[in-house]
Order: C-alpha cells, then structure tokens, then sequence
C-alpha cells in the first residue's frame, strides 16, 4: 500500500516531530510511506477568509504532489476536511481521486489499516481535545448534538495504548476557539474559549492534552505556556508512536 | 451594560473584546447558555425519533420555500374567508406604515405587544415611539430590555445578558419596587401587577407569529408567559405581524415544529401556551400583516435560502461558543448568533460583513438547528460573497493575495521557510509584542531546528 504523507504547512515548519510520529506509526503498521516534497498547504487560511479563490495555487500543488498514491494521510483534521471538500482542478479526476483518497491519520489507522492492536505505552493521565472539523466534519467521533449513538476513532486507539489514562471532559466537543484567522482577527474570544478548554482539562486533573488536529493543540499549547501550566499537548500520532 | 445595542457602529470583534473585559460576567453568561443548551440536549434525547423530526421539520420547510407563492396565495384567501384582514409589507417601513394605519384608523395612542422578532428586526417600537404611540412590550424580559432603553440580546432570552440583582435595581428605578430586593419571584410579580394595568387599559394588542397555516388561514403564537393571549382577549384589534416564512402548508405539519420547538429553545416539551388564531370574536378585529423585508431575495440566494427555514428556536445561539463570550449586543442586529450573521448581511452586506467572520466555523449551529440549517456552511459562503463584493477587510485580502501566491509555488515556500520561516513572519506568529495578536494571550510555538521537510531530505531520501 503506497501511502503520501500529507504535512500542513504549519505542522512541517513548527511540529516536525508530529510529521515524524505520523510517518513511523504508518510504517509499523506496515504501509510504504512517501513524502511527496512539493507540497505546501491546502488553501484553508486563504478560503475560510473569502479568498477561496487565492486558493488555486494551493489546489495545483496539491494535485501535482498527490497524483497517483493508494491513499493520501495527514495529521490535521481540519486541513483534511478542507481538501476534501473544497479541492478543485481542471483535471477533475485526479482531484476527485484525490478528494477521496485523503484521510485523516486517526480514521486511516480505525477504517482502513482496521486497527485491532498497537503497541506502544504511555502510563499518564491524557484528556481528548475532540476537534470541530474532525467531528462535525470528518465524523471522527460522534457529535453532542445529535441523538445520535456515540462513537471516538480517537477515542479507540487510545483505549489500545498500555497504560493510558482517558479523562471525561465537562464538555466534550465545544471548539477551543482557534479557527484560522479567527485566532488573531477575534483575539479575545479566541483566547478566551481556548482558556476554558484548557480549564476543563485541568480540572480533570490531565498530565497531557492530545488530538488529531495539531493546529487546535498549537493554540491550546500557546495558552498552557502562557499560563505556565505543567500541561503538555502532544498529537495523538506521538503517543500512538510509543512516545 | 456598557454597548448601547444597534447604535454600536464598531466590528463584532471589537464589541466582543469589550464584552471580554469583565471576566466573570463572560463566565457566567457563557455557564447560563450551556446550561440551557445542556437542557435542550436531555429534551432531545427524550425523543427517539429526534433525528427523523428534524429533517421532516427541514424538508417541510423546503417545501414551503419551493412553492411559497401559492401557500401564500392560499393563506390569504383562507383568512379572508375568516373574516381577518391581510396585509402585504415590501419592507420594514410599510410594515411600520401599515401597523400604524391601523392605529390610526382605531384611534389609539396605547399599545401592548408581546414578543415579536420580526418588529425587532423592522424598528416598530421607535417607530411607533416617534409618532407619539406608546408601546410596552409585555413578555417579561422584553419589558426589562425595553424599561432599561435596550433591546433583545437574544430572540427567545431576551434579557439573558442581565443579573437578577440588575433587575431589582431596574424595577426599583422604574416600577418602585424596594431597594436590593433581587428575588426573581417578588419581581416576577411586581412586573406582573406592572402588566396587568397595561393589559386592561390598551385596545389594541400586537403578536408575533410563529407558524401560520396555509390550509386554513390561522396563526399560532407560542408563548410561555401567555401574555400573548392575555393581550389579544382583552383588546379589541390583535395585529400578527410575520415573516412570509412562516408559513406551513397544514395543520397536520405543526405537530412537527411545537415538538421541536421549545425542546430546542429551553428544554422544554412544549411552550406553555400554543394559541391558535383564527377569526376575529364578533365586533372585533384581526389583521395579519405578512412581512417581505428581504425574504425573496434571499430566497433566491441559492446558497442562503434555507436560511429562512429558522423556526426563531435560538439553539444556535445557545450552543454557539462565540455567542456566548461575546453576548448577542456585539452582533449589532436584532437576530443575533450565528443565524442573525447570515440574515443581515442579506439586509445590509456593507453594514453586517463582519459577521459571517464571527465565528470558528465549529458547526455546533448546524446540528443543534431544528430545521437543519447549514449554518456554518452558509457563513463560510458569505465571507466567498464578501470578498466578491470586495468587502473583506483590506489588509486581508492583501496579505491572503501574497500568502496564496506563495503557497502556490512549493520551491520558493521552501527557500522561504528555509530562509528563517519567513512564510510564517507573514502570519501572525512570529512578532512577540502586544500588537500581534497571538501573543496577547498565548506564546508562540518554539521553533524547531529544522522543518520536517529538511528532516526528510536528510533522514528518508535513500
Ligand atoms: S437557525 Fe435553527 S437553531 Fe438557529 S434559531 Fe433558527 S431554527 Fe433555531
């Protein structure tokens, strides 16, 4: 199986050892793991601004770099959702292979590689940061608001981790507020909602705040660095990875 | 209560920040909402088929704005037949217009009304004011809007921005009750004494509407206060005012929409009160006054119309994380949170184009909408239009222009991130003073020794 690993421009230049993690826990489970090196960022920050149209040199990039992969993963939810829903090219059929070949890591691991086991400890007491675009979006896991059964592909692969302690959260999915733009063009709502994620966690007495999106935990990670809190955020690739 | 609401002329974000400034006020309005959305979410699930009545309540809807003409039409002509009277509004100033004729016509300064979301959005109470008529809004939380000279900061709480010991301190300044008194029940009566002299006194009653059945030209109020009913059977003409939306094709469709109503709104099973309107006693009056006011040109937005699918239930608002850190005043229109961010840009792009910014694009409204409104969705596709319509904000859409550009061209974003990550010095991150905005409340991340692609180069690349 010839997997492309998708790196987010902002996971490549700040979390190189997210990518890391990403790329080694795809090759234990025993996929061909490639890093197409032209590659830059799936035009989200240019369309969730109005600028979908800004977007078009991302979206050649995108199809010249992931042409012709059995699959294309990457750890970011968010960035995920918008290649899926937004990639757009004249070469209709390599972008919609493309649309429906990119996969979020938690999901390629849970609905694709049928995960049953993983083999790696990590003995502390972690709290799920369930993102938006991963949720309602990718249905990584069920949303609080429908009646709906519950379900948490992240959720599942932590269970497998030896040693791992999940907490429950007051509120399970409400958005730390990071958003894109929104982070700087709402700054005080923006910090505000991410303090009071990073509240929820701490009551809950958790030693790290893990994810499958990185840029809600770069956000989360700002405010517990901030505040100096022992907390640390790690992608759920780096515990998965053994850690 | 520092924002005057709708005179505020600054963006959302900026009316957010002051909000933001009292802390424990955020706190403390943001637990009131999640609790109402917790009450919501256990109404729901005492519900099996909670899923299947939302997207039966979303395809009635669709219905209605696929043939609105002819329920229209037919609404019309059953409450003729009724012996009702039909007007017809353009806009908000022939809604005010025509209201105020019939006023005129009864002669009558004083007026009741109950809640009504659709004279929010058209200005009657300032209107009306202006022409020397006295209205006093009988819902209770509208009247302490209305006593304290704002108006609703949410459609179905309309007070919910205020404390309880707030409000003794109003009903003291204007109702006289004793100083420090703040027992919700000893102010729910003394307003209630304060209402009972308007109820009695005034000739004519204003209501909202919230559905009205095309199939036999009646109307339906939902109140929990039944001050709604309380005013229409004392006065002598009852004036519904609606939007053209509201409209159901039968009355076999409102089970429907009373179940998922109140559930959405407060948690309830059912409001109160459900009145249904139909014809007027003998020697009395009804008249129903159906309210374009941008309705069919938003209908005719493709990527908007099923914006006017909203039942008023406000669980967008509720659920909104956005909402309930910046309070329903720093959206700056009548129907605040985020379905109010897609209806006014409709009614005014240049004056609303903050709005459809907003928001984190979460999705938590589009799930919790009874009706199924791709809420989120649609934000996304006003800030495309926007841009179209070269409203966004300017130094935006340079610095997306450079960030695009670049991003379309892999070796130079390379050399660039090489070169000290200077794409990144084009966001906000890198400049660690007070006026990045990152860095008011948060550290940046640490930047590593070398970027993954480098780490590939070296470590993969056989
Ligand atoms: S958009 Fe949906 S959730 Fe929001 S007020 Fe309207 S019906 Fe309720």
């Amino acid at each position: 199986m010839r997997v492309a690993l998708f790196v987010p421009c902002y996971v490549d230049q700040f979390y190189p050892q997210v990518a890391i993690a990403t790329m080694q826990v795809l090759e234990k489970l025993g996929c061909t793991v490639e890093f197409p090196p032209n590659q830059t960022c799936c035009g989200q920050p240019m369309a969730n601004s109005g600028f979908e149209d800004q977007q078009a040199g991302c979206n050649r990039v995108i199809v010249d770099a992931f042409r012709g992969y059995d699959y294309i993963v990457g750890p970011s939810g968010s960035c995920v959702l918008h290649i899926k829903q937004h990639l757009n090219h004249e070469d209709e059929t390599t972008a919609a292979q493309i649309r429906s070949r990119v996969y979020e890591f938690t999901e390629f691991l849970t609905d694709v590689l049928k995960v049953k086991t993983i083999d790696a400890r990590f003995p502390h007491r972690v709290g799920l940061h369930q993102s938006c675009h991963g949720q309602r979006g990718l249905h990584l896991s069920q949303m609080s608001e429908l009646v709906a059964e519950p379900f948490s592909k992240p959720e599942q692969l932590l269970h497998m981790v030896e040693g791992l302690q999940l907490a429950r959260l007051d509120r399970k999915d409400e958005c730390c507020g990071f958003g894109g733009t929104f982070c700087v063009f709402e700054e005080s709502v923006s910090a505000k909602m991410g303090k009071d994620r990073v509240a929820d966690h701490e009551r809950q007495g958790v030693e790290v705040i893990t994810g499958a999106d990185m840029s809600c935990l770069m956000h989360l990670e700002g405010i517990l660095k901030r505040q100096q809190s022992p907390i640390k955020v790690m992608h759920i690739a780096e515990i998965l990875n053994g850690a | 209560m520092s924002v005057h609401p709708n005179k505020a002329s600054q963006p959302h974000a900026e009316l957010a920040q002051q909000f933001n400034k009292d802390e424990d006020r955020v706190n403390w309005h943001d637990e009131t909402l999640w609790w109402i959305r917790q009450k919501r979410d256990k109404a729901a699930w005492s519900v099996p088929e909670w899923e299947w009545l939302r997207q039966t309540a979303s395809d009635i809807k669709a219905h209605v704005l696929s043939n609105m003409h002819d329920l229209l039409t037919q609404f019309e002509a059953q409450a003729l037949a009724n012996g009702a009277s039909v007007h017809w509004a353009a806009d908000a100033a022939e809604h005010n217009a025509i209201v105020h004729r019939i006023l005129q016509e009864n002669k009558v300064q004083q007026i009741v009304k109950s809640k009504s979301m659709l004279t929010e959005e058209c200005g009657l109470n300032e209107y009306l004011h202006e022409h020397g008529i006295d209205v006093v809004d009988t819902d209770l939380g509208e009247r302490i809007v209305q006593l304290a000279g704002e108006t609703p900061s949410h459609i179905v709480l309309p007070c919910i921005h205020w404390k309880k010991e707030e409000i003794g301190e109003l009903f003291h300044q204007h109702l006289h009750t004793p100083k420090g008194n703040a027992d919700p029940q000893y102010l729910t009566g003394a307003a209630r004494i304060h209402l009972r002299e308007k109820f009695l006194t005034r000739n004519v009653a204003i209501t909202g509407v919230n559905f009205a059945i095309a199939e036999t030209g009646e109307v339906v109020v939902c109140t929990n206060e039944g001050n709604a009913d309380m005013g229409t059977h004392l006065a002598d003409v009852h004036i519904a005012c609606m939007g053209i939306e509201k409209l159901i094709p039968q009355r076999q469709h409102l089970g429907v929409f009373t179940r998922l109503l109140a559930r959405s709104a407060t948690g309830q099973p059912i409001t109160t009160y459900t009145s249904h309107f139909r014809k007027p006693a003998p020697g009395r009056q009804l008249h129903i006054v159906l309210v374009d006011n941008g309705r069919s040109r938003q209908l005719g937005r493709e990527a908007f119309r099923n914006s006017l699918k909203c039942i008023r239930c406000g669980a967008c608002m509720n659920t909104c994380p956005v909402y309930r850190r910046s309070g329903g005043h720093s959206y700056k229109y009548a129907i605040s949170g985020p379905i109010g961010s897609i209806l006014a840009p409709n009614l005014d792009m240049r004056k609303h184009a903050d709005l459809p910014f907003a928001s984190t694009l979460c999705g938590s409204c589009t799930n919790v909408c009874p009706v199924k409104i791709d809420i989120h969705e649609q934000l996304y596709q006003w800030r495309q239009e926007l841009y179209k319509e070269g409203l966004a904000p300017k130094g935006k859409a340079v610095s997306m222009k450079m960030a695009g550009w670049l991003l379309g061209k892999p070796a130079l974003y390379r050399l660039a991130g090489k070169a000290a990550r200077t794409v990144l010095r084009l966001s906000p991150f890198v400049v660690k003073n007070s006026l990045n905005p990152w860095y008011k409340q948060r550290e940046m991340p640490a930047p590593p020794k070398q970027s993954f692609s480098e780490w590939y180069a070296k470590n993969k690349k056989a």
